[in-house]
């Protein structure tokens, strides 16, 4: 890959191999993720983007008989160590899913839960950065009043932005969306993208997507997954200009997936 | 066409026949139900009669002075039903817990149908075992420690018997624990495993996931099976007469022997001669129906005061 940019890695991924018990899922995957920069992956339903995702969180160790080979560097230590404390990681790395997950207690809760994971326990503390955390993800002035409803009475772009919000207050490294606007519509998917370009100033984010116009919106590199493979990754102008790849064009172009 | 028509005809015919089937069978059980209320009322209006409220608050309980006050049996019922719940909710969530959240996929299977079989178990085998097996057992090890170390709370003073509202608590909380553990357990398996996901990826510990996210999302499912172990608590009657001592005093010491509705009705019924003996313990029926159906009643409603939390969760 041409890297004529001044990010540095973040995450280095070496020869990854996944296997759900004895089926294997990912085959040798080798990419880097840039600091403080939107990293797209992209690809046909199944073909392992959403499993690679999850390796790096090891969120497939909450189920039994999966198993890694390879590399993930993180911060000059490889995550795939036998033992790493899964805890410390996972609150390194947050985490935003397909469909809006709050957790069935209010808005200023489910916002403060990590922090008081975390150890914060004095009330205006908490306070101070349930509101940076909510500021950040521009939810602020639309929730203030409702702090202490359920958070289940939110709509649902509201919930996913609140779910963001709820990653980024304990200030992670990394942000995982996998598929953050799948359940959304656009004008809710429009506000999620307007967060992750403020996201980047702070954090690293790798998101999951099935839609290209959105990969190519916020995104500076990106990943076309295959049948477990990575075919390309690169610069996203390039991929969706000049794709070196016959399948990614195949694929960017709507010919099949 | 003409064809077509008859058949639309016939088909309506067989829908209203199938609406006039199945509304007559749910009507039977309303009916059933009232015809119930109807009979004990009448059968206990003799005691109703001659000693009114006395019956409710009084504690004098003797079948020789034609003299019936039933508040021991209330109390004892009550009593006896929060204890069996008090022990028999936190075990059985642990048990959900543990078959949903913890059990390798190989033991999940064993255990639950173990936990399930329990419950088959008839409810006068659990009382023979309660009184020659777990009463001696009580009696040795457990109320003379509870004697001697809780015995500044009245409600552990007497004499370590084996028998009592404690013991019978014990058992009636093994008989109900099977009912409310399966119950919750398929309410946690409703918990979206995306939810459960979130929170592991904060870095939760499966204690805070389960404790923070899967409890509080399950709360109206478990408040249900709750209503469904308090049903079956309030109503046991073999068990509960074979480990309650069947005394008519009443004592606020939970180590000493009490009664039930249940027990004084299984106890007593052979032995009632005169009408009015027989009426008051028709009337003790028709409070035991009056409590059930109270409590019931209540906690449908909180039920459903708890449910819009759940409908409108879409995680």
């Amino acid at each position: 890959m041409n890297d004529n940019n001044n990010h540095n890695d973040k995450i280095i991924i070496k020869g990854l191999n996944f296997y759900y018990g004895s089926k294997q899922a990912l085959y040798n995957v080798t990419i880097a993720v840039k600091e403080n920069e939107v990293t797209a992956l992209i690809g046909p339903s199944g073909c392992g983007k959403t499993t690679f995702l999850r390796c790096l969180n090891r969120m497939h160790d909450l189920y039994a008989g999966n198993r890694y080979e390879g590399e993930i560097i993180l911060d000059n230590a490889n995550i795939l160590d036998k033992g790493l404390d899964l805890i410390k990681l996972r609150s390194k790395i947050g985490m935003v899913f397909q469909k809006p997950t709050p957790f069935p207690m209010s808005v200023f809760d489910n916002i403060a839960f990590g922090l008081k994971l975390n150890g914060i326990s004095k009330k205006s503390e908490l306070a101070a950065l349930v509101e940076k955390a909510l500021k950040d993800s521009a939810l602020w002035d639309e929730i203030k009043d409702r702090l202490n409803e359920s958070a289940l009475s939110l709509s649902g772009g509201q919930q996913q932005r609140l779910c963001i919000a709820r990653a980024i207050a304990v200030q992670p490294d990394v942000i995982l969306m996998d598929e953050p606007c799948s359940a959304l519509d656009p004008v809710a998917t429009a506000k999620i993208e307007d967060m992750m370009t403020e996201l980047k100033r702070n954090y690293t984010v790798v998101i999951v997507t099935h839609n290209m116009q959105q990969a190519a919106r916020v995104s500076e590199w990106t990943g076309f997954f295959m049948m477990g493979e990575v075919k390309e990754f690169d610069k996203t102008q390039k991929i969706f200009t000049t794709p070196s790849n016959q399948m990614t064009e195949d694929y960017i172009t709507g010919r099949f997936g | 066409m003409m064809r077509i028509l008859d058949r639309h005809k016939r088909d309506r015919f067989a829908d209203f026949l199938f609406k006039g089937v199945s509304s007559f069978f749910a009507l039977l059980i309303i009916v059933l139900m009232l015809f119930l209320f109807v009979v004990l009322a009448i059968e206990s209006a003799p005691a109703i009669k001659a000693f009114g409220f006395k019956f409710i608050y009084s504690t004098d309980w003797n079948p020789v002075r034609a003299s019936f006050g039933a508040l021991p049996a209330i109390y004892g019922t009550i009593v006896l039903s929060a204890i069996a719940i008090v022990i028999a909710v936190p075990v059985s969530i642990g048990i959900a817990v543990f078959l949903t959240e913890m059990a390798p996929k190989k033991i999940r299977g064993p255990v639950g149908a173990a936990i399930e079989l329990l419950a088959s178990i008839p409810s006068i085998i659990y009382g023979m075992w309660g009184l020659f097996v777990f009463a001696p057992f009580l009696s040795a090890y457990v109320e003379p420690f509870l004697i001697e170390n809780f015995g500044f709370l009245p409600l552990f003073r007497g004499t370590p018997l084996g028998i009592g509202m404690l013991p019978a608590g014990f058992i009636l909380a093994i008989m109900i624990i099977p009912f409310i553990s399966s119950v919750i357990r398929d309410v946690f398996l409703m918990v979206p495993p995306m939810l459960k996901e979130s929170g592991y990826g904060m870095g939760a510990t499966k204690f805070e996931v389960i404790w923070n996210i899967v409890i509080p999302f399950a709360r109206s499912g478990i408040m249900g099976a709750v209503i469904l172990g308090l049903g079956r608590a309030l109503g046991e009657t073999m068990a509960v007469t074979f480990m309650i001592g069947n005394s008519h005093d009443l004592s606020i010491s939970l180590l000493d022997p009490a009664t039930s509705i249940s027990a004084t009705l299984a106890n007593e019924f052979t032995e009632a001669v005169d009408d009015i003996y027989l009426s008051g313990l028709v009337e003790l029926g028709l409070i035991l129906f009056a409590i059930t159906f109270v409590v019931l009643a209540l906690s449908k409603l909180m039920t459903m005061r708890f449910a819009p939390q759940k409908g409108r969760g879409k995680a």
